[in-house]
């Protein structure tokens, strides 16, 4: 059975599916990711999908049953590059992927992570460099 | 591969494995691209036999697909037929229903492949096995 590689940048693990998957590795890479982030605490998860030239319900089910098991884990994940015709097919099909984040390409994937965890947890950056000041307050008229 | 396959005949593909579902959708996509299908309609005619396929494996115990190119006199399409010696579907209408499910899955396979397609027939009965043939035809 084939793998899907996970790659670590920065915080965030990157999943580029590259590979028509056989539903065995797809299954394989949900309990792989899940243990990646567990190993590097990471809290973001891009999942590119533009090399897939369909998604089906049991790889949409994967998508979904990830961002569940990324969120229980203290990550977010954001589905990357669906290309139109499978945006179409997916409505159709009568798919709805709940709970999935999605952005365009992988940059504006990593802009919506960080946005997340922002807001998520918006002491984070204060607390890690010790300044107080406060861009939100300092820039007020 | 695309370019050498050869239209005026059908081509077979047993579903007995996971791996065979894969070969299932890459077959239909290289006829679908042959038959000059629009990239939506290959799309979801993929996506169509991707489904239907797993079910075939799932819950019929495996079989095997047919996939042809069709043309009615007016236009070219690929038809594809999906057939099992399993079971069989008791009550069909209950099984085309969005969101039944026996197996844990989301109801989705059936009754989406039949929105997805321009034509859809079910030949199924307790015991005697499930026959699935769609075609979607090229615009
Ligand atoms: N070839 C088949 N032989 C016997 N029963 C079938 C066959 N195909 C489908 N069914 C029955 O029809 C039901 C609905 O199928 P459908 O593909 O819509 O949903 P699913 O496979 O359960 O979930 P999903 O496809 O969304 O993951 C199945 O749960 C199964 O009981
Ligand atoms: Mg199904």
């Amino acid at each position: 059975m084939e793998r899907v590689p996970i790659l670590k940048i920065g915080e965030i693990l990157l999943v580029s599916i590259q590979l028509d998957m056989s539903d065995q590795t797809a299954l394989q890479l949900q309990e792989d990711l899940a243990e990646r982030i567990v190993a590097t605490g990471c809290h973001g998860v891009i999942i590119d999908i533009t090399a897939l030239d369909i998604v089906d319900s049991f790889v949409g089910r994967m998508l979904s049953s990830i961002a569940s098991i990324s969120k229980v884990l203290d990550a977010e994940t954001v589905v990357v590059g669906m290309r139109p015709a499978v945006a179409i097919t997916l409505v159709e099909l009568g798919l709805s992927l709940n709970g999935i984040r999605t952005a365009l390409n992988v940059e504006r994937g990593m802009e919506l992570v960080a946005d997340a965890r922002a807001d998520e947890f918006p002491y984070d950056d204060e607390l890690a460099d010790g300044s107080d000041d406060d861009p939100e307050t300092t820039s007020s008229p | 591969m695309t370019a050498g396959i050869d239209l005026d005949q059908p081509h077979a593909q047993a579903i007995r494995s996971d791996e065979d579902v894969v070969r299932v959708r890459q077959l239909v996509r290289t006829v679908a691209v042959a038959a000059k299908l629009s990239l939506v309609d290959q799309t979801k005619l993929v996506t169509a036999a991707s489904e239907l396929a797993r079910n075939t494996l799932v819950y019929g115990g495996g079989g095997g697909v047919e996939v042809a190119t069709v043309d009615n006199g007016r236009r070219r399409g690929v038809r594809i037929i999906f057939a099992d010696s399993g079971p069989g579907i008791a009550d069909l209408n209950l099984a085309l229903t969005d969101g039944y499910t026996t197996g844990g899955g989301l109801g989705l396979g059936l009754s989406g492949a039949r929105r997805l397609v321009d034509e859809f027939d079910i030949d199924t009965g307790v015991g005697k096995g499930t026959r699935i043939t769609v075609i979607k035809w090229a615009r």
